[in-house]
C-alpha cells in the first residue's frame, strides 16, 4: 500500500538508528569472546573496559534494538492491516523520547559510570542520566501502543464481526504486555533508584528492586519474542509457498502469552534470599504453562511447512524438509525464520531447564544462561529483526537489496556460530563458569593462582562460535548499509507477505477479544506477585546505600 | 468444520503429558532426594559477623559474608562427611555464592540472609565462586570449601 513521506521517514529512522548503534554491541559481543577464553589478559581494551563494554553490549543489543524494533514493525503491521496510518504527533514523539533516552543511556556508559550491566542491579550506582535515558526509551515505546488501540477500538466498532488480523492481534497483545510490566521497572527507575542515585534517599531495599526488575524482565523477553512469533505464523507460511495450518492456534498461543508472561519473573530469583520456597514453586508451574504456546506454535510451524513441502512435490515422511526455499535470494525472509526456528528449539529446551526448580541450582548465574538467551534473543528474536529490517527498508525506499546471495547466507553463518557458541558456554556453565566475568584476568590467566584449564576448551569454543558470529553481522552491516545507499529503481510502499490460513476457523468471539483474558492476567500477576512482594517487605533488612564498581566504600562515605 | 482437528488433539495431549511428566519430576527430585532452593530466613544483623561454629562431630554452621572482592571466612574446614549450613550475606553489593559439583547457588544480597544445608561426602578442596558482576574485582572473588584436605588445619584458622 501507498505510504505518506513522514511515515516512511517514521520507519527508516527506527531502524535505522539501532541498527547503525548495532556496530558497538556486536563489536563488544566479540571482544567478550576474546576476554574471557584468556586470549588477552587485559581489564579494558582500547579505553573500553570489559564491564563497560558487556554493559553496552546488553543495553544496545536486547533494550534499544529489540525496543525500537518492535515499535518500527508495530507501526508497519497495523498500518498494512488496518489499512491506516498512524498519528504522525504522537509517532514522532515516540521516536523522539526514544532517542533522547537513548542518547542519555549511551552517554553514560560511554562515559564509564554505568558500568552496572543491562539489569542495573542496586546497590551498584549507575549515573542518574542512566536510569532517566531508560526510563524515556520505555516512555516513549508506550505511545504508540495509545494510538493503535485507539485505531483499532475505530476499526472494530466497523467490523464487528470480522476477525481482527492475526498481526495486529499480535502486536496489541505484545505492547499490552510490555504495557504492564514496563510499569514495575519504571517505578524501579524512577521511584527507587533515580532519587537514590542522586543522594536523595539514603538506601533501596535490593531484593524488592530486584523483584520488580524481574517483574519486567522475564516478560521482556517475550515483547523480544512476539514480532518474531508474528512473523512465523503470518508471514513464514507465505514465503514458503505454503498456508498457515490453523489461524486459532495461533490465537490461543498469543493470548497464552498474554496470561503467563509477567506471573512466572519469579523464577529468576529462585537463588534468591527472602522470596519463600512456595512462592518460588508457584512461579515454576507457571512457567510450565508458558511451555504451552511455544509448543502449539511449534506444531503449527512444523505443519505450517510441511504442507508448503508437500505442495512443492515432496514425498514420503520428512520429504517435505528437503524441498523448503532454503537458499532462494529473492525469498531471504524464508532463510531469517527457518534459522531461528532452528535455534529456537534448543533455547526452548535450555529454557525449560532454567525454570526447572531444582535444575536451577546447577546453572544459575553461569556461562549457561547467557548460552541459552543466546539461542532466543541472538536466535529467532535477532535473526527475525536484521531480516525484517532489511525487507521493510528494501520495500518502503523501493532500493533493491544489496548483494542479494550474500544477505540469504548471513542466517546461515549466524546459526552456525551460535551453535558453537552456545555449546561452549553451555558447556562451560555445567563445569561452573560464571557468566558477566572477565575470565582472561584470573580463571583463564595461566600465571594466576585461580587458573582453571578446564576452562580452555569451553571458552575457545565460544571464542570460535563469536568469530563466525561476528563475520556474519559484519556482512550483515555490509547488506544493509549497502542497500541504503543504493538508487532508488521502485516506488517504495509498505507491503508484507500474508499468509493465508489451511483451517481458516470461524471467528470464536473469546479469542477475539481482550477483557476476559486481560481479567485472568491481573488475577494470575496478584498471584504470583502479592506473595513475593508480602515476603520481599517481611523478610529483608535494612536499605543499602549507594556503591560504585570501583570501591567497596560507600558513595556517600567517599563523598565526606 | 470443526475448530480443531484430530491431530492437533493428538499434539495437545502428547503436550500436556510432557508438561505432566516435568512436573512429576520436579516433584519427585524435591521428595526422594530433598534437592530444594536456597530456604528463606528473615533478616538478622548476627549473620553479618563471618565465622565457623562447630555443633558436633559432624555438624557445622558457616556465617559467609561476601563483599567487594573477597568471602568472609575466605578458607573453610571441614572433615568428611560433615553437613554444613551456609548463611550467606552481603556488605555492599550484590554478589553470588556457588559452590561447583554440590549445587550450592546463592544470592548474597545486602540486608538479606540466604540459607542452604549441604554435605561433604568425599575429601576434597571446593571452590566457592562469586557469579554475580560485582564491581572491578569480581573476577577474583573465590573461596574454598577444604574437606580433609590435606591435613589439618593451621592453629589460627577457625575450625
Amino acid at each position: 500500500m501507498q505510504v505518506s513521506k513522514s511515515f516512511k521517514r517514521l520507519i527508516f529512522w527506527e531502524l535505522g538508528i539501532p541498527v547503525s548503534l548495532l556496530i558497538i554491541g556486536i563489536y563488544h559481543g566479540l571482544m567478550q569472546t576474546i576476554y574471557r577464553s584468556g586470549v588477552i589478559h587485559q581489564s579494558s581494551f582500547a579505553h573500553l573496559d570489559y564491564y563497560q563494554g558487556l554493559t553496552m553490549h546488553g543495553v544496545i543489543n536486547a533494550l534499544v534494538l529489540t525496543t525500537f524494533f518492535a515499535v518500527a514493525f508495530g507501526h508497519a503491521c497495523i498500518t498494512f492491516y488496518l489499512k491506516k496510518e498512524p498519528n504522525k504527533v504522537l509517532g514522532w514523539l515516540s521516536f523522539a523520547l526514544m532517542i533522547v533516552g537513548t542518547v542519555l543511556a549511551t552517554g553514560a556508559m560511554v562515559s564509564g559510570k554505568a558500568s552496572v550491566l543491562y539489569t542495573f542491579y542496586p546497590p551498584l550506582k549507575a549515573h542518574p542520566l542512566f536510569y532517566l535515558g531508560l526510563a524515556l526509551l520505555i516512555v516513549g515505546s508506550w505511545i504508540p501502543l495509545y494510538d493503535w488501540a485507539r485505531m483499532y477500538v475505530k476499526w472494530k466498532a466497523q467490523n464487528p464481526l470480522v476477525k481482527t488480523p492475526l498481526a495486529v492481534l499480535g502486536t496489541l497483545i505484545n505492547f499490552t504486555i510490555w504495557f504492564v510490566c514496563t510499569l514495575a521497572v519504571a517505578y524501579e527507575v524512577l521511584v527507587l533508584l533515580l532519587p537514590w542515585s542522586m543522594g536523595w534517599t539514603p538506601g533501596v531495599n535490593v531484593t524488592f528492586a530486584r523483584t520488580l526488575f524481574w517483574f519486567f524482565g522475564h516478560a521482556l523477553v517475550y515483547f523480544w519474542l512476539l514480532p518474531a512469533y508474528i512473523m512465523y505464523y503470518t508471514i513464514l507460511p507465505k514465503v514458503a509457498d505454503g498456508k498457515l495450518y490453523s489461524d486459532l492456534a495461533g490465537r490461543i498461543a498469543l493470548f497464552g502469552f498474554l496470561l503467563f508472561s509477567i506471573p512466572v519473573g519469579v523464577h529468576h530469583q529462585f537463588s534468591d534470599p527472602s522470596i519463600e520456597r512456595g512462592t518460588k514453586f508457584f512461579a515454576g508451574l507457571l512457567t510450565y504453562g508458558v511451555a504451552i504456546p511455544s509448543f502449539i506454535t511449534a506444531f503449527t510451524l512444523a505443519a505450517s511447512l510441511e504442507y508448503a513441502g508437500r505442495k512443492r512435490g515432496a514425498k514420503g515422511l520428512f520429504g517435505w524438509m528437503g524441498k523448503l526455499p532454503y537458499l532462494d535470494p529473492n525469498k531471504y525472509l524464508f532463510a531469517y525464520m527457518i534459522c531461528g526456528l532452528i535455534l529456537f528449539i534448543f533455547g526452548g529446551l535450555t529454557g525449560l531447564v532454567n525454570a526447572s526448580y531444582q535444575l536451577s541450582s546447577v546453572i544459575h548465574n553461569t556461562a549457561w544462561l547467557p548460552g541459552h538467551f543466546h539461542m532466543t534473543v541472538a536466535g529467532p528474536v535477532f535473526l527475525a529483526i536484521i531480516g525484517m529490517s532489511t525487507y521493510l527498508y528494501s520495500k518502503m525506499s523501493g532500493k533493491r537489496v544489496f548483494l542479494p546471495k550474500v544477505n540469504v547466507i548471513i542466517p546461515y553463518l549466524w546459526v552456525i556460530g551460535v551453535l558453537i557458541f552456545s555449546t561452549g558456554l553451555s558447556w562451560g556453565g555445567l563445569i561452573g563458569e560464571p557468566r558477566r566475568t572477565n575470565l582472561g584476568l584470573s580463571y583463564l590467566n595461566p600465571s594466576n593462582e585461580l587458573f582453571r584449564p578446564d576452562w580452555v576448551p569451553t571458552t575457545m569454543l565460544a571464542l570460535c562460535g563469536g568469530i563466525i558470529m561476528f563475520i556474519a553481522g559484519v556482512l550483515f552491516f555490509i547488506v544493509f548499509f549497502g542497500t541504503m545507499l543504493r538508487k532508488q529503481t521502485e516506488e517504495g510502499i509498505l507491503e508484507l507477505p500474508v499468509s493465508e490460513a489451511y483451517h481458516d476457523e470461524r471467528r470464536v468471539p473469546l479469542f477475539d477479544q481482550f477483557k476476559p483474558w486481560l481479567i485472568t492476567m491481573a488475577i494470575l500477576i496478584v498471584l504470583a506477585y502479592v506473595p513475593a512482594i508480602m515476603n520481599v517487605m517481611k523478610n529483608t533488612g535494612p536499605k543499602a546505600p549507594r556503591f560504585t564498581p570501583d570501591n567497596p566504600v560507600p558513595v556517600a562515605i567517599l563523598n565526606k | 468444520m470443526s475448530l480443531i482437528d484430530k491431530t492437533e488433539k493428538r499434539v495437545m495431549m502428547a503436550s500436556g503429558a510432557v508438561l505432566a511428566l516435568f512436573l512429576f519430576s520436579v516433584l519427585y527430585a524435591k521428595g526422594k532426594y530433598k534437592s530444594d532452593l536456597p530456604e528463606c530466613l528473615p533478616y538478622s544483623k548476627a549473620y553479618e559477623t563471618p565465622k565457623v561454629t562447630k555443633l558436633d562431630d559432624s555438624t557445622y554452621q558457616v556465617f559467609a559474608v561476601a563483599q567487594m572482592w573477597q568471602f568472609q571466612p575466605s578458607e573453610i574446614y571441614v572433615p568428611v562427611g560433615s553437613e554444613v549450613d551456609f548463611f550467606v550475606t552481603s556488605k555492599d553489593v550484590v554478589h553470588g555464592f556457588n559452590i561447583l559439583l554440590k549445587n550450592v547457588n546463592m544470592m548474597a544480597i545486602y540486608g538479606n540472609i540466604n540459607k542452604t544445608t549441604v554435605k561433604f561426602d568425599k575429601p576434597g578442596v571446593y571452590k566457592i565462586t562469586c557469579h554475580e558482576y560485582c564491581g572491578v574485582g569480581h573476577q577474583n572473588m573465590q573461596a574454598q570449601v577444604i574437606v580433609n584436605y590435606p591435613t589439618e588445619p593451621p592453629p589460627n584458622l577457625p575450625r
